[in-house]
């Protein structure tokens, strides 16, 4: 259990091409921390920053109560999950587990009895015996999750640890994920480009950009008030509505910005609204359905209720105090 | 696989027959043909041909030299083997390590195994050569007096580094390819399981070389029992005294110098056994034992 502060940190390639820059995040003992951005933003460079993988070319990480970046991987007491998975191919389960514990000259009862816990909390107690290749993609994603646990780290490195299961199986193993974590409190960084997975793992966002932070905050702060235009555009599904204030000019506050931002849910049919929408496509999603159209010649996407009245053009309104207004320059927030 | 089917009967018969032929007067023909002889024995001036049954065998197994010969060779195929696989993965992991000019170190080193044996075995007699030899006159400073000429042992040593450099080549293209096809991030796994670098790679990275491995070793063996016959000839001609006279080279000597067309039969006839059971091996072990 440890405290993990990241000061100012930034990673520079060889070549010059800089990944990270100036990436700053306290993050609580016991947080689960999710580091969430499009590919290539620098998450992946960051966490692999923390675990030793990557040299750490500016700042400053410190783990616990020591600065690690001249530390080895393995004396930084972290335990990672990679993307594949990374089992030994050649080991049974219970090796792959114990492998970790065995290096560090853990006493040969100890780890029985730590093993035997970890495959319990993960239900993988049948497979002990088996090869990774005898596991499915589920077995195996419990299998390296079981190899981060016996450790008993201070935190939990996580690389998109659910990206190579199929729809389904991601959710049922993130909500166990999340249960993991909250029964363990180990401290966790999670790094994936899912904005869903990222909301609902997260005590606390952190969304990057371009190797830079855009916003660190709860996920419902994250989601109520996005902080830039990226972040706004990034979170959220279906993503939010981003319009030139001129094509929505009857709209509070519009004036004096210069991109309107209105989440799709936040519309809603009214006969005498300030916004004319020409309908496009429509997509079915059950509960709801979403409907695209243009406003002035910009895309706007609508959530409705599935049994609500469709038409050619809908006259529109949004929710007050809705509206997320930014700068067309800086694309940051104002309002 | 694709499967096609011929309408004409004669076509893929016509088809196959280029390869057929060759295969048939190249290798089946001269095989048969050994096999023949082995169970002959002919005068010294090839006039008369008699059956003598198994006769050129025992004669063999009761011949101390030819029981030398088989020592040699074990000696010699083991020695390359370990040699030249050793050195080629230490290549390998040296060059999978690096992050720059991997291809031109990887060209480089790929060169030698475009030489010709003979080439490779005159090479390095120029080399080790007692008298105008750069090697000879290093060991001199260090006090040691090195003569493959008379010497046993210098000349083995010779003949074992003349063949392993050539294969290097081979095995390191091999062994490269294997570690390229591990993936980083078990190492990485390793590294945060508390592993050192010697850790991983007996722990992981040579378990998970070991088809590369097993499917090298019979290789090796195979080159280093038949196809260093012109390092030999080329180098010490089997001498001194039978020290590096292995069995390909024997047969050829004892056939094609010594003119007893016989036991060098019965000697290939042993040679071309051994060769179907190590491909015999290669084939059924090397995808089903060595996976992991």
């Amino acid at each position: 259990m440890a405290s993990i502060i990241l000061d100012k940190v930034g990673k520079i390639y060889a070549g010059g091409t800089r990944a990270v820059g100036d990436v700053s995040i306290d993050i609580a003992d016991g947080e689960f921390i999710v580091l969430v951005g499009p590919s290539g933003c620098g998450k992946s460079t960051l966490l692999r920053m923390v675990a030793g993988l990557e040299s750490i070319s500016e700042g400053t990480v410190r783990i616990g109560d020591r600065v690690v970046n001249e530390v080895e991987p393995a004396d930084r007491d972290i335990a990672m999950v990679f993307q594949n998975y990374a089992l030994y191919p050649h080991m049974s389960v219970r090796q792959n587990l114990a492998y970790g514990l065995k290096n560090r000259g853990t006493p040969r009862a100890d780890i029985d009895r730590r093993v035997a816990q970890a495959a319990e909390i993960l239900q993988i107690g049948p497979y002990l015996d088996r090869k990774p290749r005898a596991l499915s993609g589920g077995q195996r994603q419990r299998v390296a999750m079981g190899r981060a646990i016996v450790r008993e780290p201070a935190a939990f490195l996580f690389d998109e640890p659910l990206s190579n299961l199929d729809a389904k199986l991601r959710v049922t193993m993130r909500l166990e994920i999340k249960e993991l974590q909250r029964r363990l409190r180990t401290t966790s960084i999670y790094v994936t480009h899912d904005q869903l997975e990222a909301m609902t793992l997260a005590d606390r966002l952190v969304v990057l950009n371009g190797g830079r932070i855009e916003q660190i905050g709860t996920p419902l702060e994250v989601y109520r008030k996005p902080a830039s235009v990226f972040v706004a555009g990034f979170i959220g599904s279906p993503a939010m509505n981003l319009i030139p204030s001129r094509a929505v000019p009857h709209l509070p506050g519009s004036a004096h910005a210069g991109i309107v931002g209105i989440r799709p849910e936040d519309l809603s049919v009214a006969p005498d609204g300030p916004i004319l929408m020409q309908v496009g496509a429509v997509e079915e999603l059950g509960a709801q359905r979403l409907v695209h159209g243009h406003v002035e010649g910009e895309a706007l996407t609508l959530a409705m209720p599935s049994d609500a009245l469709l038409s050619d053009s809908l006259r529109l309104t949004c929710r007050p105090g809705s509206l997320h207004l930014f700068d067309a320059n800086s694309g940051q927030r104002i309002g | 696989m694709k499967r096609t089917l011929f309408r004409n009967q004669l076509l893929p018969w016509l088809l196959l027959a280029p390869q057929l032929a060759i295969t048939f007067v190249f290798f089946l023909w001269p095989a048969a043909q050994a096999v023949r002889q082995s169970f002959l024995r002919e005068d010294a001036f090839g006039i008369n041909t008699s059956f003598v049954g198994l006769a050129n065998f025992k004669a063999l197994w009761s011949s101390p030299e030819y029981l030398n010969s088989l020592q040699v060779t074990v000696v010699f195929a083991v020695s390359v083997t370990v040699l030249s696989m050793g050195l080629s993965l230490l290549l390998a992991v040296a060059v999978d390590r690096m992050i720059r000019s991997t291809s031109l170190y990887t060209t480089l080193l790929v060169w030698p195994y475009a030489v010709a044996p003979a080439v490779a075995g005159i090479l390095w007699w120029f080399i080790f050569n007692p008298t105008i030899g750069v090697m000879p006159y290093f060991l001199d400073t260090i006090g040691y007096d090195w003569n493959h000429i008379s010497s046993k042992s210098d000349a083995m040593t010779l003949v074992v580094i003349a063949s392993a450099w050539k294969q290097i080549s081979y095995n390191f293209l091999f062994f490269v390819a294997g570690l390229q096809s591990i993936p980083a991030s078990l190492r990485e796994a390793a590294a945060i399981d508390g592993a050192g670098p010697v850790r991983r790679f007996f722990d992981i990275t040579l378990p998970l070389l070991s088809p590369t491995t097993f499917f090298l070793l019979v290789v090796n063996i195979v080159y280093a029992m038949f196809d260093t016959f012109g390092v030999i000839d080329a180098t010490t001609e089997g001498g001194p005294a039978q020290a590096t006279n292995i069995l390909v080279y024997k047969v050829y000597f004892d056939g094609f110098v010594g003119q007893n067309l016989g036991s060098s039969a019965a000697q290939s006839v042993i040679l071309m056994l051994i060769v179907i059971a190590l491909t015999v091996v290669q084939f059924r072990y090397v995808e089903k034992k060595v996976a992991y």
